[in-house]
């Protein structure tokens, strides 16, 4: 019979309950410890401070501009490195010469830390936002790609045995089996990817910006503004949440036929 | 009248990156239009070799095989049931029950209306909209039957497909697939490892031999049709099952001796072999 979500609803709502109960806890600790001053503020703020620091920024707007430029480079990253990526990925995966073309370069590759190779960037491209982007776009590449052509790989052969039954072959069966049958591990790959380029940002914004969130972070620490390093750190939470689900939206509306992560069955 | 199959003196070597493996040499069977030929042998004879040769997803290495159907590329109007269904999950059930009409160049509008009467055929009307996760196995069996059938094939063939439901599904759905059969008589290769359900299905059983899998008999089964599952009881369907299962069990033997062989060879202890050897002699189940 069709699986009719009915008893599910309710202790789905229990649980996220529990879910919430954790992190209030937590901040209400933190308070309670730095009211009763077994907690140094200077070092550990408590909550409502940095909620009050978190205010003042957005007011001045300083906040924003950290968040936005951050994000550019983020998402221009990942574009720039995800789209070339899925493409390369499907077609090592599905023809096998172009898996044996790339394959020993991006073996070769893939091992070395992408951060590793920003020094190199600055000096091919300087220290504009070029040079962030490319380092996050090589990154997220990498991942993404090797967990495509892993995808395509793994795409159950009854499905093209059945496609090829029916008569379907070369673009076809690309098209209308190989890539659907691709998309729940792109859709991982993805997100994988995400929290690289999230890790590599903040890496270059460190070393190499005067602005970002990574930025912010790092010359909170060298002129001791710890309530705006907190800030910093609440903020590439907040990225990392915000992105994870924009790309679970897109790919709840990408396939409608997925179950949920989640969804014990 | 033609042959609807004639399959000649085929032969099948798959090659691996161990060298080859044999899997048909030799195999001839002629299959007369409209009939309902199930086959039976011991795993790893070549059954699939042999279907999936005629589905067009594998070539046949010597021999020839000729279908009087064919389309424009002169391939089989072929149209096979896997047991693992097969469906595709981003497709709903309507959608997958059109896709060897899309693949075959219909109009959209014709396609719809010919997957839902199969769809109905099947008693899935309902379910167009649906998910193939969301089905049942058996569920999803008659979509990937409705979605054969919508192709209009010549030549159906099915690969144990009720292998992997529950006997009381499986008896359902044998029913289910005789009813529809019987309205217009479309060629079916039907293989299944359980003798019964060749026995209840079949015009003919054919018994085929241990690897490389030839035809070592073919059996006319003689039980008036239309036949349901009260037919398991009568003793004309006993007897015949009792008679093929005689025959098949040789082969089963057969088979299982070349397996432990081959475990025997690769262990290197033929001591092991000789041990397993006498306590062969399988015993008789046939279920
Ligand atoms: N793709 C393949 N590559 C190599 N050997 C195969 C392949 N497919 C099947 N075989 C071998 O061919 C023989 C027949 O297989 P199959 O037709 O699946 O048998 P059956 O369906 O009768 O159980 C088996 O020994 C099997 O291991
Ligand atoms: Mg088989």
């Amino acid at each position: 019979m069709v699986k009719q979500p009915t008893t599910k609803n309710q202790s789905e709502g229990f649980y996220r309950l529990i879910s919430f109960l954790s992190p209030i806890l937590f901040l209400f600790s933190w308070e309670t410890l730095v009211r009763v001053g077994l907690l140094d503020y200077r070092f550990f703020p408590a909550p409502t401070m940095l909620v009050e620091i978190f205010v003042e920024m957005i007011g001045s707007g300083e906040l924003w501009s950290h968040v936005s430029i951050s994000l550019m480079r983020v998402l221009a990253g990942f574009a720039l490195g995800a789209l070339p990526a899925i493409s390369l990925g499907l077609l090592m995966g599905w023809f096998r010469a172009v898996y044996a073309f790339f394959d020993p370069l991006i073996a070769a590759i893939y091992p070395v830390p992408k951060i590793a190779l920003l020094p190199l960037f600055l000096i091919m491209f300087g220290l504009g936002e070029t040079t962030k982007i490319v380092t996050i776009a090589v990154a997220v590449f990498f991942i993404v790609l090797i967990t495509t052509v892993n995808g395509v790989r793994l795409v159950d052969p009854i499905l093209t045995d059945v496609a090829r039954s029916y008569g379907a072959h070369g673009w076809r069966l690309f098209a209308r089996v190989i890539f659907p049958a691709t998309l729940p591990a792109i859709f991982t790959s993805l997100r994988l990817g995400m929290g690289i380029a999230l890790l590599v940002i903040v890496g270059a914004e460190f070393v190499a910006a005067n602005s970002g969130v990574g930025y912010l972070i790092w010359t909170s620490w060298a002129t001791l503004t710890v309530k705006k390093m907190y800030v910093g750190l609440v903020l590439i939470a907040l990225l990392g949440v915000l992105s994870t689900q924009g790309l679970e939206r897109l790919r709840k509306l990408t396939m409608p036929w997925a179950q949920d992560f989640h969804t014990p069955r | 009248m033609t042959a609807e199959i004639s399959i000649l003196h085929v032969g099948k070597t798959y090659t691996t990156p161990q060298g080859g493996v044999v899997a048909l040499d030799d195999i001839s069977l002629v299959v007369p239009p409209g009939e309902f030929l199930c086959i039976v042998g011991p795993s790893g004879c070549g059954k699939s070799t042999l279907l999936r040769m005629l589905a067009g997803i594998s070539s046949h290495t010597s021999g020839e095989i000729n279908c009087r159907a064919v389309d424009e590329r002169q391939r089989p109007l072929t149209a096979m049931v896997f047991q693992e269904y097969g469906l595709f999950p981003w497709r709903t059930v309507l959608d997958n029950v059109m896709f060897g009409l899309e693949m075959r160049n219909v109009a959209r509008r014709e396609r719809i209306v010919i997957a839902q009467d199969y769809l109905a055929k099947v008693g899935l009307a309902q379910f167009a909209r649906a998910y193939p996760h969301q089905l049942s196995g058996g569920m999803k069996q008659r979509v990937a039957i409705a979605r054969a059938l919508a192709n209009d094939p010549a030549i159906l063939l099915m690969d144990e497909p009720f292998a992997a439901l529950d006997a009381q599904t499986r008896y359902l759905m044998q029913e289910e697939l005789l009813r529809i059969w019987e309205a217009d008589r479309k060629t079916v290769l039907y293989i299944t490892h359980s003798l019964e359900e060749a026995v209840m299905l079949g015009d003919r059983v054919a018994v085929m031999t241990a690897r490389p899998g030839r035809i070592k008999q073919i059996y006319p089964i003689d039980l008036p049709r239309p036949r349901t599952q009260a037919l398991r009881t009568s003793v004309a369907f006993n007897q015949l099952v009792a008679t093929i299962w005689e025959d098949l069990v040789e082969e089963v033997n057969a088979a299982q001796l070349q397996e432990w062989t081959a475990i025997a060879e690769q262990k290197g202890r033929t001591g092991w072999l000789n041990s397993q050897q006498r306590k062969t002699r399988v015993k008789v189940s046939t279920d």
